[in-house]
């Protein structure tokens, strides 16, 4: 058993502080209270997740913390209406007759409280996204209304691009590639897959991308959130029944949307939940008409983004087989990242990936280029290049932007020749294992998988947020800080996404930083024992004192 | 204490009052009591609800059988089998290469021949050296390079706007745009014959929609007065009725270019506001390019919102939305593909720059190009048994079959193992199939084209099926004649005339 699992459980319950049990807003379970499905042990016993409690001080001075920026807000919108204070941000104008085009209360947050810390946003940077970035300097004069930007610039350490394997790069193998196909292909395919824009490298890729995926055939959209909200319509329709994981990304909930569909959500990652309300619907069909649904879709992702949390895609595989439903794999945070063939989820689980009936999963993050795909049996896939959207809407795929997921996962694939692919997985993996292991160490309250490549640091107050930001930056180190509404309200955290570009030397100069800066900020929250585990798979779970 | 417990003066009125009351009213109240007691201890009404044991339970999950996730389509489906047969290998620029064999190319939308642009090409390579390939992550989270922030302003300057904000892809532009303004129990008013990101916009939305006939301004109006004597009569909800038009500056499936002078009479009139898609018109209407409001000449401030796609005349990716700052800005927290995606790969952003480099520099490239969208207007107008759709300056010209006037006018013997076919694969749509034998007719002769595709069953309104020519500015006179010459021939051929 995990020692970060059982034995946690123990003294923490001892101290009579229930350390993560179960997260009262977002349903994570943790530190091994998913043993209920005890029968499936192989995967359990390597799995390790943690979603610790917040503090009870923390949300009470959280939430007065909102308190006093709303009455703030609403103080200083008292004395802008009467004039007081000048309007430094671009209103609406007053034309006669028309209804405003947004209501005051809408842009209250905005105005008042994300323009307090929006330098933390939107930073723009002028060099490739790689382990490095040089982050442009901007000034605001006016707090956060307006920003100009200065000549300077200012390189410091990227732990905030989806860059997991490194792929992000201005030279090298891939570049060199994309720059032919540039100068052969141009840099647009010019109509549509079914209006003359299907090109032989299209082609070649979609290949390529369904070998990798261990599928019958794929296919590629030029854009990630497109695939999700231009394919799920495809899939199914009314009368269909969508089961959808409350923190799925905002492109599956729009494409359940459009589908027409029944979208009912289940707790993230709560399999009990799932199994209840898959059971229900099964038995008791539409609702009214109590006919049985034509079809029920699961949606789920590899890895969330926010919460750093994976799939539990053994026993939603089991529920599957069970219910008859069938799954749809949004991996845009996993392929690549994880697994030990970079192959995502399905292959950190050791799955045959012939048993998803639909898997995503975006090119941005791991392939340092952008697009998505959609892998699955050749039915799937004919079906899809006849009526997707994106198949008959809008221009494939550019060809340079084909050309560097061709060149990235055919080294992924060891097809180079090169065990670069490989070494560069095992090098994520590693830097994940250590950089997570080292902060729960530092003690702070850290969410997610110990093998998922996206660490959220809960920070919990906005202003803590904010402040965090800055004076990573300020010491080289650049990271994302988010808030409400892309998390629960008092759960504001920084984010750090791993790269296999990142050296052990950086993974230990950005500790410090964090380090450093935690103890300045006081956000060392965390009172569960620290977890031990080792860098080395085989290890994993062995202590490392 | 006092209040849960009647003082004793309490007690002694309530007693008086029992002793003094009329004894129906005892009765009465005495019934009221039983009554009470009855209701309470009566069985609750049950409408047969059915509770189900674990065994019943386990029994229907196992009887159910789920439709298959999707439809059989075969291999040599119809639309695979064209896909398939008709690869392009390299640049699609105006010759290209389809299976080994050079063809001049009518089908991509190279309207300014940006896609052959060699200067284009070493922009994008340029930035390729100092930016990689992908952006690795959406705009707020260190998405935003410089390069993008460049094109945003050039944009805007351009289109002579306050602001424009980038997409990473054309099709999400419009469809993000719509929603981001447009919430349930807003109105919008929309053309029938809007292309298909502006109708997923619509469903994202969720407001009331509102189609008129396509290009139809009564119509218009009367749905505008309709609207007007609804909002007379709860005057409270139109107080908080937002209403929005959204049209296209060059419709992609017909071709002709929306009456704007009108719609934006009728703006003002109705209080609506205003939406165009230029993704056709951008970079190809007005003296300089910038659309649909320059070919009318009015004012950008005229309109709310523009967006467009940097696919077609741009000969790039992604699209953008431009207009007054205080509507724009609003897309940088509400836009949900701006917002949730990756940003556009920096190379194209690049790319794109460059583009309107040559754009801005070159003066007489949009009088060139309406003067041969015109003459292949024309051409294509002469050819017997087809019909040309679109205003003439447009740079797609939709051909369609004429109505035919007799049964003769179609080789009947063609028809008969087209539908065959085509009753496979399209249900009713065996023209298509038809159209498809010209396209091959002119593929063997060295002219690439393509059927415009829709949805047949997603589509709100299905245009005619038509072959879609795109004008290319670089096709020479000799060019034109001949790609002419073959479409006519091949119409001719495929129809059964001589």
């Amino acid at each position: 058993m995990a020692p970060g699992g059982e034995v946690n459980l123990e003294t923490v319950n001892t101290n009579g502080k229930i350390n993560g049990k179960v997260h009262y807003s977002n349903g994570h379970k943790t530190n091994g209270t998913h043993h209920k499905y005890g029968h499936d042990l192989d995967w359990r016993s390597s799995w390790w997740e943690s979603f610790e409690e917040t503090p009870l001080y923390a949300a009470v001075w959280t939430y007065l913390g909102y308190g006093l920026l709303v009455l703030v807000g609403h103080i200083r919108d008292f004395m802008r209406n009467i004039g007081i204070e000048s309007q430094k941000s671009c209103t609406e104008p007053k034309l006669p007759g028309f209804v405003p085009l947004y209501q005051s209360w809408e842009s209250f947050y905005t105005r008042n409280l994300y323009r307090r810390i929006r330098d933390c946003w939107n930073r723009p940077i002028c060099s490739v996204a790689g382990e490095y970035m040089d982050v442009m300097e901007r000034k605001t004069y006016d707090n956060g209304w307006n920003f100009e930007l200065t000549d300077k610039s200012q390189r410091v350490m990227n732990f905030g691009s989806y860059n997991y394997l490194g792929f992000s790069e201005n030279k090298g193998p891939c570049k060199d590639a994309v720059e032919i196909v540039t100068s052969q292909y141009g840099i647009t395919s010019g109509g549509s897959r079914q209006e003359l824009g299907y090109l032989d490298i299209h082609k070649e890729l979609d290949d390529l991308v369904a070998q990798y995926l261990g599928v019958e055939a794929a296919m590629t959209v030029p854009m990630g959130f497109a695939t999700n909200s231009m394919n799920m319509p495809c899939l199914v329709s009314k009368g269909c029944l969508i089961f959808s994981d409350e923190l799925n990304h905002a492109s599956l909930v729009l494409g359940s949307r459009l589908t027409g569909a029944t979208i009912k959500t289940y707790k993230h990652n709560d399999m009990e939940d799932l199994e209840k309300k898959l059971k229900q619907a099964v038995v008791h069909g539409q609702p009214r008409t109590h006919r049985p649904w034509k079809k029920i879709l699961i949606v789920v992702e590899g890895v969330w983004s926010m919460e750093g949390s994976v799939v539990c895609l053994p026993e939603v595989l089991r529920l599957k087989k069970k219910y008859k439903a069938y799954i749809y794999l949004d991996e845009a945070h996993s392929i690549g990242a994880m697994g030990p063939r970079g192959r995502g989820v399905v292959d950190y689980f050791g799955i045959d990936p012939r048993d998803i009936d639909i898997m995503m999963g975006t090119f941005t993050k791991s392939f340092g280029s952008a697009g998505g795909y959609i892998g699955g049996t050749r039915k799937l896939i004919n079906h899809l290049r006849c009526n997707s959207h994106a198949a008959v809407y809008s221009p494939s795929m550019p060809p340079p932007v084909a050309q560097q997921i061709i060149s990235s996962m055919k080294i992924i694939m060891g097809k180079d020749g090169t065990g670069e692919g490989l070494r560069r997985v095992q090098q994520l993996k590693t830097n994940i294992r250590y950089f997570r292991r080292r902060l729960h160490e530092l003690g702070y309250i850290i969410y997610g998988n110990r093998d998922s490549p996206v660490v959220p640091l809960l920070i919990y107050y906005p202003a803590r947020a904010g402040c965090f930001s800055r004076e990573c930056l300020k010491r080289g180190l650049g990271t994302v800080v988010v808030g409400f509404p892309a998390t629960p309200i008092i759960e504001s955290r920084a984010r750090f996404c791993l790269s296999a570009a990142h050296t052990r030397e950086m993974v230990d100069k950005a500790l410090d930083i964090i380090d450093e800066v935690g103890t300045l900020l006081k956000l060392k929250y965390s009172r569960m024992e620290v977890p031990q585990w080792c860098e080395d798979d085989k290890n994993a779970n062995v202590p490392i004192h | 204490m006092m209040a849960i417990i009647p003082a004793t003066w309490d007690m002694y009125d309530m007693l008086q009052a029992v002793i003094q009351a009329p004894t129906y009213h005892l009765i009465f109240e005495a019934l009221l009591i039983i009554l009470i007691v009855k209701l309470v201890f009566s069985k609750a009404y049950a409408p047969d609800k059915t509770i189900l044991t674990e065994k019943e339970k386990d029994e229907l999950i196992e009887e159910w059988k789920p439709e298959p996730l999707v439809p059989d389509t075969p291999d040599d489906h119809p639309l695979l089998r064209s896909m398939e047969n008709n690869i392009i290998t390299g640049r699609p620029d105006k010759i290209m290469t389809i299976n080994g064999k050079s063809v001049i190319n009518m089908a991509s939308m190279n309207f300014l021949g940006m896609l052959g642009d060699e200067s284009i090409e070493v922009a994008a390579q340029k930035a390729l050296s100092k930016y990689g390939v992908g952006s690795c992550g959406p705009r707020g989270f260190y998405g935003t390079m410089d390069v993008h922030l460049e094109l945003e302003d050039r944009l805007a300057k351009f289109m002579q706007a306050e602001e424009a904000i980038l997409y990473s892809y054309g099709f999400a532009t419009i469809a993000s745009a719509i929603p981001a303004y447009s919430k349930r129990g807003d109105v919008i008013f929309v053309d029938e014959g809007v292309c298909f990101a502006i109708q997923k916009g619509l469903v994202a939305s969720r407001s009331v929609i509102k189609y008129f006939k396509h290009n139809d301004m009564a119509d218009l109006e009367r749905l505008c007065l309709e609207q007007q004597k609804e909002d007379k009569k709860l005057p409270k909800k139109a107080k908080v009725t937002r209403r929005f038009l959204v049209v296209e500056g060059l419709y992609a499936k017909h071709g002709d270019i929306c009456p704007l002078p009108k719609l934006v009479e009728l703006k003002w009139k109705y209080k609506l506001r205003i939406f165009i898609e230029e993704s056709f018109s951008f970079g190809v209407l007005g003296d300089n390019g910038r659309g649909v409001t320059e070919h009318f000449n009015i004012k950008l401030d005229e309109v709310d919102l523009v967006a467009a796609c940097l696919e077609n005349a741009v000969g790039g990716a992604g699209g953008f939305c431009c207009g007054k700052k205080y509507i724009v800005d609003h897309q940088r927290l509400s836009g949900l593909g701006y917002c949730f995606s990756a940003s556009l790969p920096p190379m194209l952003a690049s790319g794109a720059i460059q583009s309107l480099n040559i754009i801005e520099n070159d003066q007489s490239l949009f009088s060139r190009l309406h003067q041969k969208s015109e003459k292949i207007h024309k051409e294509l107008s002469k050819i017997e048994g087809m019909r040309v759709m679109g205003d003439k300056v447009a740079p797609i010209k939709h051909l369609s079959l004429a109505e035919p006037s007799d049964d003769r006018s179609l080789d009947n013997r063609t028809i008969e193992k087209i539908t065959q076919e085509a009753s496979q694969a399209f249900g009713a749509l065996a023209i298509l199939i038809l159209l498809w034998e010209c396209l091959n007719f002119a593929m063997e002769r060295g002219l690439a084209l393509t059927p415009a595709r829709y949805l047949e069953h997603e589509e709100h309104q299905l245009p005619p099926p038509s072959i879609r020519i795109a004008v290319n500015v670089k096709l020479t006179e000799d060019e034109i004649a001949k790609c002419m010459d073959i479409i006519a021939d091949s119409c001719h051929a495929v129809l059964g005339k001589s």
